[in-house]
């Protein structure tokens, strides 16, 4: 599998290669991440799509191992900035987390311990990360809540987490993340929580760093707007796999695998003539236990053939730098689009 | 933070108004009579019927009531029948006694209870994890009466290890010798209720959100657990610290007359064999009291380790 190799550059900063993990329950094993392959460049931003259950967090929990107890990463390469991250032992991992990987998670609200103040969180985080008095540790904090746009940053260190808004909550764990200047930020649904006002403020802060720091981003999202403004390549996932990855603007110019087709129909529009139902993808996403012996999507795909219910699809190339696992979009045979009408 | 705790004290006073009244009729219903009791089989009807004058057990229920509850809030707890001495001096005289036991097995029961819900929670699903849970299942469920004659049994008759009865004394060595069995005996049941609740408190926090994002920190596993998740746990342990500090008392009772240890426990029982009124009544007061002074106390240690109570303005 090639996964969605990016334009030429010396290194990437992360290369993911055929990624899987697994969870280990009473019932069986269920396969969260299945195979899947990517790489970032520095100061590359890119998507992960997909709905609920895909394997979107998952695969990012798994760049830095940081798994419920019942999973495991049972086969794959990581690379970060030269260093297989699979390799390293317990004090490695800790030490790198936080360092040049952060993470921003979905709920800002729980994302921050609820029993100590803003400042404690903040001066402890820097201070097991770089080597400086708790005093300088405090006026680093000060200076990344300004340039997160907090209001009063000293008075606000002094809070506690449910004293501060989502938004203002989100600005404080987005300014703990650039506070050890990341070479890589997680960034798993950032805004999903947030009000829609907030959502882009946040979106705008992030991309504003990622330009001035030259940081890569790893944008975790069902959200394809976010994704369309965000985001240099994207990659869909459904059920553990990839089933589309490309550059953003041919994605959506020219979007190859029906899963991509489903979510993109699914987006309302406002200019849509036939008000009320809005377009979903029907049926439900597979069990993740008892995939693997076929196309993933074929209950769901309304161009599904028998090859589908036995086949697996892999991951082609089917333009450069445009990658599709569906059977019937191989470059041989190519699917008509059974167009919705969206008239824009 | 005065004004709340002021307020606090002041609802605490129904509390013990009810303990009061409640515990003024309940005597009054035991059968027996108190000066019958002092005075013995052979006393005659003439005696019997001036010692009630003498107690003031005569006058009408209604007035003993008034004139006990003007004494009580006049800080008078009455003078026992039996030993003739008044109720406070006798309370003070015991209570020492009591809190060298339900204090030495509380404070072994939180450390080593706190000490094996941690070491359960981090280690789920362990074999240790299990053997310290069937415990603690054991522990919780004995009776304290049954518990304390079995050890008895077990380590003062058959082993002969440690002495069944009295304080011992005056050296210290052989009054611990003489404590080992009531601590142990009053000790398990909160132990294994203070395991049990780390633990499912402990697990609850680990598992948060707010956990996984230290850990994604990079913050020392050391720290998210001690500092952090410990913290975050604490709560409900706090809550049954509380109720063990008054079931604690309880136990004391019955520890202290299967272990004939002469604390407030075997006063209490005298005074109930004895119908000795005032004593009942000041012994249960002032239990009443140190209850709603520990709820209070858990309270106020709320409002120190969770930030969002806050008893001002209510939850915020």
């Amino acid at each position: 599998m090639n996964g969605s190799q990016a334009p030429v550059q010396d290194e990437p900063l992360l290369s993911v290669q055929d990624l899987k993990t697994y969870f280990y329950t009473a019932s069986g094993v269920s396969k969260a991440v299945d195979g899947v392959s990517f790489t970032l460049n520095r100061g590359q931003v890119l998507g992960i799509v997909g709905e609920s259950g895909s394997g979107k967090s998952v695969t990012s929990n798994s760049v830095i191992r940081l798994l419920a107890r019942t999973g495991k990463i049972v086969g794959g390469d990581i690379r970060f900035n030269g260093i297989d991250v699979m390799k390293l032992n317990k004090h490695e991992l800790v030490a790198l987390r936080g360092s040049d990987i952060a993470t921003i998670f979905q709920d800002p609200m729980t994302s921050l311990d609820p029993v100590f103040k803003v400042d404690d969180q903040m001066i402890e985080m820097i201070c097991s990360h770089q080597k400086v008095s708790k005093q300088e540790a405090r006026s680093m904090a000060v200076e990344a809540l300004k340039k997160v746009g907090i209001p009063e940053p000293e008075k606000r260190m002094n809070s506690y987490p449910h004293e501060l808004s989502g938004g203002m909550c989100q600005r404080v764990i987005i300014a703990m993340a650039v506070c050890c200047k990341p070479k890589f930020i997680i960034a798993d649904e950032p805004t999903t929580a947030l009000d829609v006002t907030v959502q882009a403020q946040v979106l705008d802060l992030l991309k504003d760093l990622q330009r001035e720091m030259n940081t890569a981003i790893l944008l975790i999202t069902h959200n394809l707007g976010v994704v369309w403004e965000m985001c240099d390549r994207v990659m869909v996932m459904y059920a553990g796999k990839t089933v589309e990855s490309a550059d953003v603007k041919e994605l959506y110019a020219n979007p190859q695998h029906p899963y991509t087709w489903g979510l993109l129909d699914s987006i309302p529009h406002l200019s849509d003539e036939t008000k009320g139902m809005l377009r979903t993808i029907p049926g439900v996403p597979p069990d993740l236990r008892l995939t693997g012996k076929c196309c993933n999507f074929y209950n769901r795909c309304p161009y599904c053939t028998e090859e589908c219910k036995t086949k697996v699809p892999e991951l082609v190339e089917i333009s450069p730098g445009h990658f599709v696992a569906c059977l019937r979009q191989n470059g041989v045979e190519t699917l008509q689009r059974n167009e919705v009408a969206i008239d824009e | 933070m005065l004004k709340t705790v002021l307020k606090r004290i002041l609802q605490c006073i129904p509390t013990v108004f009810i303990v009061v009244t409640f515990t003024f009729i309940l005597t009054r219903m035991i059968p027996g009579n108190p000066a019958a009791t002092i005075l013995g089989p052979q006393a005659s009807a003439e005696d019997i019927a001036a010692m009630e004058i003498k107690l003031g057990l005569d006058k009408p229920v209604w007035e003993q009531y008034v004139n006990y509850i003007l004494d009580v809030l006049h800080g008078d707890f009455g003078t026992s029948y039996m030993y003739n001495q008044p109720v406070l001096r006798l309370i003070a005289e015991r209570i020492p006694k009591t809190l060298q036991l339900t204090v030495t097995a509380l404070v072994i029961a939180v450390i080593l209870g706190v000490a094996i819900g941690m070491f359960s929670a981090l280690h789920q699903y362990s074999i240790l994890d299990y053997l310290f849970m069937i415990l603690a299942l054991i522990g919780v469920s004995m009776p304290v009466f049954w518990l304390g004659l079995m050890v008895v049994k077990v380590f003062a008759v058959d082993l002969g290890w440690f002495p069944a009865t009295g304080r011992g004394g005056p050296e210290l060595l052989d009054m611990i010798r003489h404590m080992v069995l009531p601590c142990l005996c009053l000790a398990t049941i909160p132990m294994a209720t203070f395991a049990r609740i780390t633990r499912s408190s402990m697990l609850e926090t680990i598992n948060s959100d707010s956990i996984k994002a230290l850990r994604a920190r990079g913050i020392k596993e050391r720290s998210v657990i001690m500092k952090h998740a410990f913290k975050n746990a604490l709560p409900p342990i706090v809550t049954v610290l509380g109720l063990q500090i008054a079931s604690c008392f309880t136990g004391a009772i019955l520890t202290e007359n299967i272990f004939a240890w002469p604390g407030m426990g075997t006063m209490i029982v005298n005074a109930i064999t004895n119908r000795d009124y005032t004593l009942i009544q000041g012994t249960v007061l002032f239990f009443a009291i140190v209850f709603v002074l520990v709820n209070l106390a858990v309270d106020l240690v709320y409002m120190l380790i969770n930030p969002k109570v806050s008893y001002e303005g209510g939850s915020k």
